[in-house]
């Protein structure tokens, strides 16, 4: 079995079938980068694998478990994997540290100078050590997304999911998103990116699929996936974006 | 329980001992809230603008009449005009005015500060753009600023008549023929019935303030589509 | 002019110990109701926040009741019909304390509450939708992210709302009064009945009600600036 297995996924927003039918399958360490035309579906399919958002139909296991089974905590699973959103949704009573040591401390327990260790070790991984005590609303939106992004690794993820992390980005900022993002894959850390960065999808995805309208169309390799589109659709929205 | 006391003196409770006497109960509570609101209305107005202008010294005596009003429990404001002007001044005022005149000014402070709030609401650059089409300050507040930023500011002047029309209550005190001086004087008379009185009241006043409450909430949402955004 | 000011009247001597004994039963239960509107006021937001529908209906039909109706028709309420509605013990326990203080505090305890209520529930909802969402996704529960992420961002946006309410708990106060409780207005008008020197006691009362009142809106003025410009999003 597959580390992420996403099994005939189906899910409605009262009567408008966002995700028709979903199966795929993520390798521990592989790079998912997901692509598609706003209101394809690309943003539910992977707040589903965290349970941000409840599915109707069809299965998604985990790390060998199924996420909707009823003796799965969902707060571990969460704990489990990371997520970073468009918005970057930071604490903003918070300083930055504390951000990112606030789950560790309280979900996992860890003591705090041991969490405050950790989380200035992850703070300069994402290269922002020294602003560790200031507000969120003192940040630039880049330093915001790295700080988002040292939040969900405080856990310990086994996976990480980004949603759209880069398109509130000012232009000038996005490369130190994504230069962050890169090393992680590099680290060999599983990651289902919703991204429309080709520059990124190109260097470091194992595979890129497009979905429109709640269905994958078309899934390859990057090389493959930007040389030669097999889909109509898929083509269109190459020519869009690139 | 006793409701059939309650029921036997609804017509005093609603209007008094009117059309043979004078207006009493609820009708002259809603009298007094409107005509307060009314007058509130323009002093507040007034005061409001006062805070707006350039000038330093309009701006300071709008600040203190505020600050100074509402830091006052408006039942010392009735006091204040009820016993004190008349001694003090030598004039004369029945209760019903003296009343009046206290939820005037007592009122008058709040609307001034939903005015200027108001006012300062509203994007900076519709006052630039009446600016730069040449209107002077005063233009520009009388023709483009002002009746966008009452329109919005409906649902304030509902909550703050909303207020009003509990604090009327306040009349009693000095003995004006309102609805809860109606209600005292029932009690007094029934002894057996406190509470269902006071329920009965508490419910007419209810009715009026929940209303109006609900339709300024309406409002707010409906108004919520038609404004400028932006800064 | 027919009026002879005499402030002395007012500034020394039993006059000025009256209103000086009635200011310290203005405070004492304006703190004692503040106190119990604050428990009582954050049980009715939570049971609105509760998602349990019997309860929010309740914590509902609470607050739109005692805010739409008039304070001094709720003590009249309190201190003429207690007897109809508390249980008796209740109520002969009432009678051997002050009667007319319990009844007071009650009324104040509960009209300040609805308010109190309604300030911590919008609070809560002016918390953007996505903080929730951020810290469940850490796997904080839903108990953590309101104890860690949610309630500490309310709270600093309802502090100075919460001590505006508490400030016409203190105005509201003087409407005990109508019932015999001996706080500041209702000495001052003593003061006025015994001297006929009313303007002078009406203006220490008046100046007492203020500086209690400027004082704390002037700190609060000073709150907003320090603090709340953090809570950006």
């Amino acid at each position: 079995m597959a580390f992420i297995e996403i099994n005939g996924l189906h899910k409605w927003f009262g009567s408008f079938h966002v995700l028709r039918g979903i199966t795929n399958q993520v390798e521990q360490g592989e790079v998912l980068v997901i692509c598609g035309p706003s209101g394809s579906g690309k943003s539910t399919l992977i707040r589903c694998v965290n349970r941000l958002e409840e599915y109707q139909k069809g299965t998604i296991f985990f790390d060998g478990r199924d996420i909707h089974d009823p003796g799965m905590d969902v707060n571990s699973l969460r704990a489990e994997i990371g997520i970073v959103f468009q918005q970057f949704n930071l604490y903003p009573h918070l300083s930055v540290l504390k951000n990112v040591t606030l789950a560790p401390t309280k979900v996992r327990g860890v003591p705090r100078a041991e969490a405050e260790e950790m989380g200035l070790a992850l703070l300069e991984r994402v290269g922002i050590h020294d602003q560790a005590h200031k507000y969120p609303a003192e940040l630039s939106g880049g330093q915001q997304q790295r700080v988002a992004i040292a939040r969900a690794l405080a856990m310990k993820p086994k996976c990480m999911l980004f949603d759209e992390p880069t398109s509130a980005l000012d232009p000038e900022m996005i490369n130190e998103v994504l230069n962050v993002m890169k090393d992680l894959a590099r680290d060999g850390m599983t990651m289902l990116c919703v991204t429309h960065e080709m520059g990124f999808a190109r260097e470091v995805a194992d595979r890129v699929i497009f979905m429109d309208a709640g269905e994958v169309l078309e899934e390859a390799p990057p090389l493959e996936f930007f040389t030669n589109p097999t889909h109509e659709r898929t083509k269109l929205f190459l020519k869009e974006i690139l | 329980m006793r409701w059939d006391i309650v029921y036997n003196n609804l017509d005093y409770l609603l209007w008094g001992s009117f059309p043979n006497g004078p207006l009493g109960g609820i009708a002259a509570s809603i009298m007094l809230a409107v005509l307060g609101i009314f007058g509130a209305f323009w002093l507040g107005l007034g005061f409001g603008l006062m805070r707006l202008s350039n000038s330093r010294i309009l701006r300071a005596v709008a600040m203190v009449y505020v600050e100074v009003i509402r830091g006052t429990p408006l039942l010392m404001l009735i006091f204040w005009f009820y016993f004190l002007g008349p001694v003090v001044f030598n004039y004369n005022l029945p209760e019903f005015q003296s009343a009046l005149m206290a939820f005037v000014v007592f009122t008058g402070a709040f609307v001034a500060e939903i005015v200027r709030a108001g006012v300062n609401a509203l994007p900076g650059g519709q006052m630039e753009a009446a600016r730069g089409a040449g209107l002077t300050r005063f233009q520009a507040m009388r023709y483009v600023i002002l009746p966008q930023a009452l329109r919005n500011m409906i649902p304030s002047f509902v909550n703050q008549f909303v207020s009003l029309t509990k604090d009327t209550s306040l009349a009693y005190i000095i003995g004006v023929n309102e609805l809860t001086k109606a209600a005292t004087q029932i009690n007094n008379r029934e002894v057996v019935a406190p509470a269902e009185i006071f329920l009965a009241i508490a419910v007419l006043y209810f009715l009026i303030c929940w209303v109006l409450t609900a339709f300024s909430r309406r409002m707010e949402r409906h108004l919520a589509r038609y404004q400028a955004r932006g800064r | 002019m027919g009026y002879q000011f005499d402030w002395s009247l007012v500034l020394t001597g039993e006059y000025r110990d009256w209103l000086l004994d009635g200011f310290v039963l203005t405070l004492k239960i304006s703190a004692l109701a503040g106190v119990c509107a604050l428990a009582l006021g954050t049980l009715v937001a939570v049971m609105r926040l509760s998602r349990v529908k019997p309860l929010e209906w309740l914590s509902l039909a609470f607050t739109e009741f005692f805010r739409n109706t008039p304070l001094l028709v709720q003590i009249f309420f309190w201190y003429f019909g207690s007897e109809a509605f508390l249980p008796k013990a209740v109520n002969v326990w009432l009678y051997k304390q002050d009667f007319e203080f319990a009844a007071g505090t009650i009324a104040l305890t509960v009209y300040s509450s609805a308010f109190i209520a309604e300030e911590l529930r919008s609070g809560v909802f002016s918390i953007p939708k996505n903080q929730l969402e951020a810290s469940r996704a850490t796997g904080l529960n839903f108990l953590q992210a309101y104890r860690y992420v949610i309630l500490p961002q309310a709270f600093r946006i309802v502090i100075p709302p919460l001590i505006s309410q508490l400030l016409n708990l203190l105005k509201n106060s003087s409407l005990v009064m109508t019932i015999g409780v001996m706080e500041l207005t209702y000495q001052a008008r003593q003061v006025e009945s015994f001297t006929f020197h009313g303007f002078e006691a009406f203006t220490v009362a008046t100046l007492l009600y203020l500086a209690v009142s400027l004082s704390v809106s002037f700190a609060i003025t000073m709150y907003n600036k320090h603090f709340l410009h953090q809570l950006r999003y």
